[in-house]
This record gives C-alpha cells, sequence and structure tokens, in this order.
C-alpha cells in the first residue's frame, strides 16, 4: 500500500495542453486546450483515494469527487459523468471557472508534498466528453410533482436551481431579463475562457429536461414577483446577480471611452461586438489601455482589450501584488499575454479631446500602510508622486453592488443596507413567503461556484416546501 | 417574437410608427417608459419611448427617426413581420400630478414621447398649453393626437412653411411671458431641450426632459447611458429617462451620443451599399 502510493506520487501533475502566449493574445479561441482521454487516465492515477477525501469538503457543492476521479482512472468517462451530475449540473463551466486552487485542489493531500490532482481539468475533461462523444443521455428524472417553479435570473445560481428542481420533478421557467440566458456566463465571462456553445449545451441539455425559457423578461418591470405567483407558479428563487457597476466618482469618469467591465465584456461577449460590423454593436478599439481593478474581471477586460489589437494593456491597481483578488492562474494568463502590472497606483482624474473621449489619466504612486479593517495593508499615497498615463480606452473594473430593480419593486423582500437581499444562511429563505434568493445578489460579488452552493441549498429548501410545505 | 400589427410612414418615409404585439409591456407601461428593441440575431439593442398603447389590441406604438443602420433594418420591417425582442417597460414614469399650468414642448419625433405624458397630465385635470415644432412642415408628426389632449396648441417651423415661423423657444417664451407655467415638459433633440432649460431658468420655472443616451440593457447593468445631473452621475435608464433639465449636463449628453459616429456611419454606409446591389 505504501509502496503503492509512494509510486502514485512520482507521477508529476499532467499539464493541461495551452495555445501558446503569442498566439492566443490576439484570437477569441478558448485558451486550454483540454486533456486527452490517456492524459485524464493518466493524471486520475495519482488520486490517492483517501478515506475520507479532504477534496470534497473544499466543494461548494460537495461532488463526489474521489468517485468521479476513480472512474476516470478506469477510462469509466460516462459514468464519471453521471457521478458528477449527482451535485453539478455545470461541470464543463465549473471545470473551467472554479478557484480549484482555494478549493478542492487547495485541500488535495498530493499538494502537502508536491503538486494536488488536477481536479478541475478532469471536471472539464469529462464534462466535454459527454458533450462531444457522450450517449446524449440526460440525468434521471423524478415524476412530475405538479409544482411550477419560477427561477428568476440564468446566470449559474438560476441554473443550477432550474437543474435540481427538474430532476426531482417539477415544472421550472427561467426568466431572464436579457433576450438571451446565461447571465455573467454569456455576458461576463469571455469566449477564451468560457466558449459560449458550451453555455449554450448546458442550457439545451435543461430545456430537453423540461425546462421553460421566458427572455426578455424584466421582473419587477415586465412582470413583478406576485404575478408570477397569481400565474400558478408554487414558488420563486431570485438569482439576478450584482448587476449595478461600481465607478470611482473621480473628475473625468464620464468621458467617452470608459466603460464601466460589465460594459465592455458585455460589448464584447453578449453583443459580439469583435465581430462588429457584422454584428451591430460597436465597441471602441483601443490602443493604449487602462483597466482599473485586480479581480477576475479586471484580467478578462485587460485580456479582451489584448485581443481587440491593442498596443498596450495596463492593470492598474492601488494595492500590491499580494492583494489582487484574481486568481492566480488568470493573473499568470494575463502576464504571458503581455499584459502590465501597474501596482500601487492610484487613479486621479480623467482628461479628455475637444470629442470629450479620453486621452490620459493621473494617477498617484501609493505604499502600504497600516492594516484596514479588511485586515489588509492600507494603501496611502506618497506625496508628490503624481504622474500621468496616456490612455484612449479604460475600463473600470472595480466591483458591482446590488441592482434594485427587482428589489424596489416588492416591499416583501427585506434588504441589506446595501441593497442586498436577506436570505437565510442556510436555505435561501428571504422574508416573502414562497420566494428564495442566493448568489451575487444575496453575498455581494462572489464566485460561480458559490452561487452554485447557494442555489443548491435553495433547490433542497424549496424542493422541501413543494413536497411537505414547509 | 414581437409581431408588427400597423406600420406607418411618415414626414416622407424618415419617420416611422410601429405598432408591436407585446402584450405584457402594455399591461405595465406608463407615461414617461421605454422599450429595447433588437431587430434580430445580429442587431444592436436600441432603446425607444413609448409613444401610445391599445390596451385592447395588446399592442405598443414607437415611433422613429431613420438615422443609422439599426433604424433602417426596423424601417425594413413590415406589417406581419417581428421583432426578435422587445423589452420593457423600462425607466421610471413621468410623475403625472395636478399642478395647475403645464406646457408641453416638443421637437421633431420628441413630439411622439411628449403625446403620452401630455395626455396624463390632461387627464389629471392640468390646463395644458403644447408647442410643437420641425424643421420643415413635412417633417411635423402628431398635430392632430397633440390638438386633441391639449387645451392650446402652438406649431412652429424654422423655415414658417407651417404654423409660425420660428423655434419652439420663441413660442415658449411668449407663453412664458403671458401666463403663470408651473411645470414645462420638454422633449426632442438634445439642444432644444438645452435651450428650453436654459429659458425656463431665466423664469424659474420647473422644467423636465427626457434623455435618450446610448443604452445596452437598460436596466441599470452597464452605465454606458450615464448623465451627469447637477454634481451626480445617474443612470438614464433606471434613474431616468426624465431629469430636472436645470440640472442637466447636455453639452456632456451631446458627446457620448456622438461616441460610436465612426462606426455607425461605417455600419450605415455598408448597409446601404448591399440594399443597394439587391
Amino acid at each position: 500500500m505504501a509502496e503503492k502510493s509512494t509510486k502514485k506520487e512520482k507521477t508529476p501533475r499532467q499539464p493541461m495542453p495551452e495555445q501558446a502566449p503569442e498566439a492566443r493574445r490576439r484570437n477569441f479561441e478558448e485558451v486550454p486546450l483540454g486533456y486527452s482521454a490517456e492524459t485524464a487516465m493518466t493524471e486520475a492515477q495519482r488520486c490517492l483515494q483517501c478515506k475520507n477525501p479532504a477534496c470534497v469538503k473544499g466543494c461548494p457543492v460537495s461532488v463526489d469527487i474521489r468517485s468521479f476521479v476513480g472512474l476516470v482512472a478506469e477510462g469509466k468517462f460516462s459514468d464519471a459523468i453521471h457521478k458528477i451530475w449527482e451535485k453539478n449540473s455545470l461541470p464543463a463551466v465549473c471545470g473551467r471557472v472554479c478557484p480549484q486552487e482555494i478549493q478542492c485542489e487547495g485541500e488535495c493531500v498530493l499538494g502537502k508534498k508536491g503538486e494536488p490532482l488536477a481536479i478541475g481539468n478532469l471536471e472539464r475533461f469529462v464534462a466535454d466528453y459527454e458533450r462531444t462523444q457522450g450517449s446524449g443521455e440526460l440525468p434521471p428524472k423524478a415524476e412530475p410533482t405538479g409544482k411550477k417553479v419560477a427561477v428568476v435570473g440564468s446566470g449559474p445560481s438560476g441554473l443550477t436551481v432550474a437543474g435540481d428542481l427538474l430532476l426531482k420533478g417539477h415544472e421550472v421557467t427561467l426568466f431572464e431579463a436579457f433576450h438571451k440566458t446565461g447571465g455573467v456566463l454569456v455576458y461576463g465571462i469571455p469566449e477564451f475562457r468560457l466558449p459560449k456553445d458550451i453555455v449554450a449545451s448546458e442550457i439545451a441539455s435543461l430545456e430537453k429536461q423540461g425546462m421553460k425559457i421566458d427572455c426578455d423578461a424584466v421582473v419587477g418591470k415586465t412582470v413583478t414577483l406576485d404575478e408570477i405567483f397569481e400565474d400558478g407558479f408554487d414558488a420563486v428563487y431570485i438569482g439576478v446577480g450584482a448587476g449595478l457597476p461600481r465607478f470611482l466618482d473621480i473628475p473625468g469618469e464620464n468621458l467617452i471611452n470608459i466603460y464601466s467591465a460589465n460594459e465592455y465584456l458585455t460589448r464584447a461577449n453578449l453583443m459580439k461586438g469583435y465581430r462588429f460590423p457584422e454584428y451591430d454593436t460597436p465597441i471602441a478599439m483601443g490602443k493604449n489601455v487602462v483597466v482599473l481593478g485586480a479581480g477576475n474581471v479586471a484580467m478578462d477586460s485587460a485580456r479582451t482589450a489584448m485581443r481587440l489589437g491593442a498596443d498596450s494593456v495596463r492593470i492598474v491597481y492601488r494595492r500590491s501584488r499580494d492583494e489582487m483578488p484574481a486568481r492566480a492562474a488568470e493573473i499568470h494568463h494575463a502576464e504571458e499575454e503581455g499584459i502590465e502590472m501597474y501596482l500601487l497606483t492610484n487613479p486621479l482624474r480623467f482628461d479628455g479631446d475637444e470629442k470629450g473621449r479620453v486621452t490620459r489619466m493621473e494617477c498617484i504612486q501609493m505604499e502600504l500602510g497600516e492594516p484596514d479593517e479588511s485586515g489588509r495593508r492600507r494603501p496611502v499615497p506618497i506625496e508628490g508622486a503624481e504622474f500621468t498615463m496616456d490612455c484612449d480606452l479604460v475600463v473600470v473594473a472595480v466591483g458591482a453592488g446590488a441592482n434594485p430593480v427587482l428589489t424596489q419593486s416588492d416591499p416583501e423582500i427585506a434588504l441589506t443596507r446595501r441593497g442586498y437581499i436577506i436570505a437565510d444562511e442556510e436555505t435561501g429563505k428571504t422574508t416573502k413567503p414562497g420566494v428564495w434568493a442566493g448568489g451575487d445578489i444575496v453575498t455581494g460579488q462572489a464566485t460561480v461556484i458559490l452561487a452554485m452552493g447557494a442555489g443548491r441549498s435553495a433547490a433542497d429548501s424549496i424542493h422541501k416546501y413543494l413536497t411537505w410545505g414547509w | 417574437m414581437f409581431k408588427i400589427v400597423d406600420r406607418k410612414e411618415m414626414a416622407d418615409g424618415s419617420i416611422i410608427m410601429n405598432q408591436i404585439e407585446a402584450p405584457r409591456i402594455v399591461a405595465k407601461a406608463k407615461p414617461g417608459q421605454f422599450v429595447i428593441l433588437k431587430a434580430n440575431e445580429t442587431g444592436e439593442r436600441v432603446p425607444l419611448t413609448i409613444s401610445d398603447l391599445d390596451a385592447e389590441k395588446g399592442t405598443i406604438e414607437v415611433i422613429y427617426m431613420v438615422v443609422g443602420k439599426s433604424t433602417a433594418m426596423f424601417k425594413a420591417l413590415d406589417v406581419g413581420d417581428a421583432y426578435q425582442d422587445v423589452i420593457g417597460p423600462l425607466g421610471k414614469p413621468t410623475d403625472i400630478e395636478k399642478l395647475g399650468h403645464v406646457v408641453c414642448v416638443g421637437g421633431g419625433t420628441g413630439i411622439a414621447v411628449l403625446f403620452p405624458i401630455t395626455r396624463g397630465f390632461k387627464n389629471a385635470g392640468n390646463q395644458v398649453t403644447s408647442i410643437i415644432g420641425a424643421r420643415t412642415k413635412d417633417l411635423l408628426i402628431l398635430e392632430d393626437k397633440m390638438k386633441g389632449v391639449s387645451d392650446k396648441l402652438r406649431v412652429c417651423t424654422d423655415d414658417g412653411s407651417y404654423g409660425t415661423k420660428g423655434f419652439v423657444t420663441d413660442a415658449l417664451k411668449d407663453v412664458l411671458e403671458n401666463s403663470r407655467v408651473d411645470l414645462v415638459v420638454a422633449i426632442g433633440p438634445v439642444p432644444m431641450m438645452k435651450f428650453v432649460s436654459a429659458l425656463t431658468r431665466e423664469y424659474d420655472v420647473r422644467t423636465l426632459v427626457s434623455l435618450n443616451p446610448i443604452m445596452i440593457d437598460g436596466t441599470g447593468m452597464c452605465g454606458c447611458c450615464r448623465v451627469t445631473v447637477g454634481d451626480e452621475t445617474k443612470f438614464a435608464c433606471v434613474d431616468g429617462p426624465e431629469f430636472d433639465g436645470h440640472l442637466v449636463d447636455f453639452d456632456g449628453l451631446i458627446q457620448r451620443l456622438r461616441a460610436y459616429e465612426e462606426q455607425e456611419k461605417e455600419a450605415y454606409d455598408n448597409y446601404c451599399a448591399t440594399m443597394g446591389n439587391q
């Protein structure tokens, strides 16, 4: 036994083949190319099959990682996808965008001495194998219950709720304000990180299971929650995301070619601005691009700008590298593609030309002071260290707040001081009977998988409510 | 899909009216609110303020001027054709109440937006004076409809081809000089709203304007439609589209409306060339 595990540890973590940085920085095709079946099996065989798998505890939706990896190791890919489906209806998405390094892989025992098992890459492989070479078989479904659930918002948490409740035999209708489903997976995360046909195929699979889709429906405007109940729905799940962009509130911020990250990414991804004029929505093609902020959305914006032909793309962040909220892999990918980091730099104002287009940004150099309430060392300006940067496109990626369109339309939904929905931590129940909420509209801006975790718990609670009435 | 059930060309085909089946929107829409329309899969999302409703037929009406590729594509849609997407009603409704004497000033296709608001103020028991204008007689729209909801209607054309020669501001100045006015509602081209607001500021008369910046989602998600109002940045889609005309930075709005003028020209030229070849 001891000998066997020593041997396993000697096989190195299988690297993910990727498009070369110099090629991919100018195209929108996906960066990682995916494992072959052989590589996947080699990687899966590194798994120690721990009796008490720590990786599962690190997963917000508790995927039975040990079992599915074991099946991959034996080449039973179809069984592996069924194992994942028990807990996760969007594996092709999660395999790509989850921060595995701080979740499942962060807990992996192999990681204590060497490199952790590549769980994300394996999940992605299994989902892609099923999509491209699988039987097209759907997960088994319970008998119809005759209950109807409305899911408001078609992002990751809404899709999870929909997927779970369909399997339990409930009727599900997805309400989406945009003309296309997928939420942040479609408008926010770029093609090169999450191809849109993968999202479409995950949603198509839910449709095959009976899910109905109602696009162009702005709940709170087109229909109210009360009208949804009047239409015969028994429960409502709200997963509308944190769709209110934050700006810096500094002079010149309304100049042309200063975008919120939401606008920039929506133009590029949802509206396909990068294919203008074939698609009608234009997007500014900046040569000297500045992206403010250092989270995943900032990296997505910077890498999009590079693909749209920028000569230089600079990430400007007021704290230091250690505080950058983006995943290490995203920062690494961005730097490989030639994106520069201007750390400890805070923007002060923007100037423009006679047409009102941004031409430069004034900044100030910062240094780290005492820790602030978040525990991070507070950046403080260095006196006299102002300087300017020329730029013709600025993307403000400093986070998003709670969008009030739905929440203000129904006074029965209690909100926090900052406008997020108050929902029970375990069940997702809101203060309005029959209404659950989860994802960014409850927690503030977070990750896809946390939104899915909230969806999972809410779906369990909704199922109990529909079955037993509580 | 959202079917066009009636369609009319006005002003020599430069202005188009569509009645579109959208029962859910009809049930909710109030004066001052807008919809976003998208013609097809590759189309832009275009915001247009609702100009009228027919509750029985379940239709909304929009009136737009053909100015670029998207509106040219809208124009190409016939009765029986459909918009792929119509989203709404969006924005805040006009705050309609009984105030006394309300003057409604409209220019160009802004008259279409002004009509339901004028009717609202009239029905709320106000005395309503309306002033509508256009560059020339052929471009003037909705005179009869406006007459039907106004106690008095004044018509102006820049070239004097119809009504009084001059700008709507000339007629408005006359009304402000000679009567007590409790509210002015001005809707039309941005320069017109700017000049009306400058005039009413002199008379200290509260003035509402309806803004039409470029938008994408129309639900407060992208911030594309931000305008400076007083010292604050507002999103026209959710905070508006109506604002206090005395506080709006109209010059900033005019600049932002021109953000994509080169791309818009390229797209329109391509479209016209393609159509010309067919």
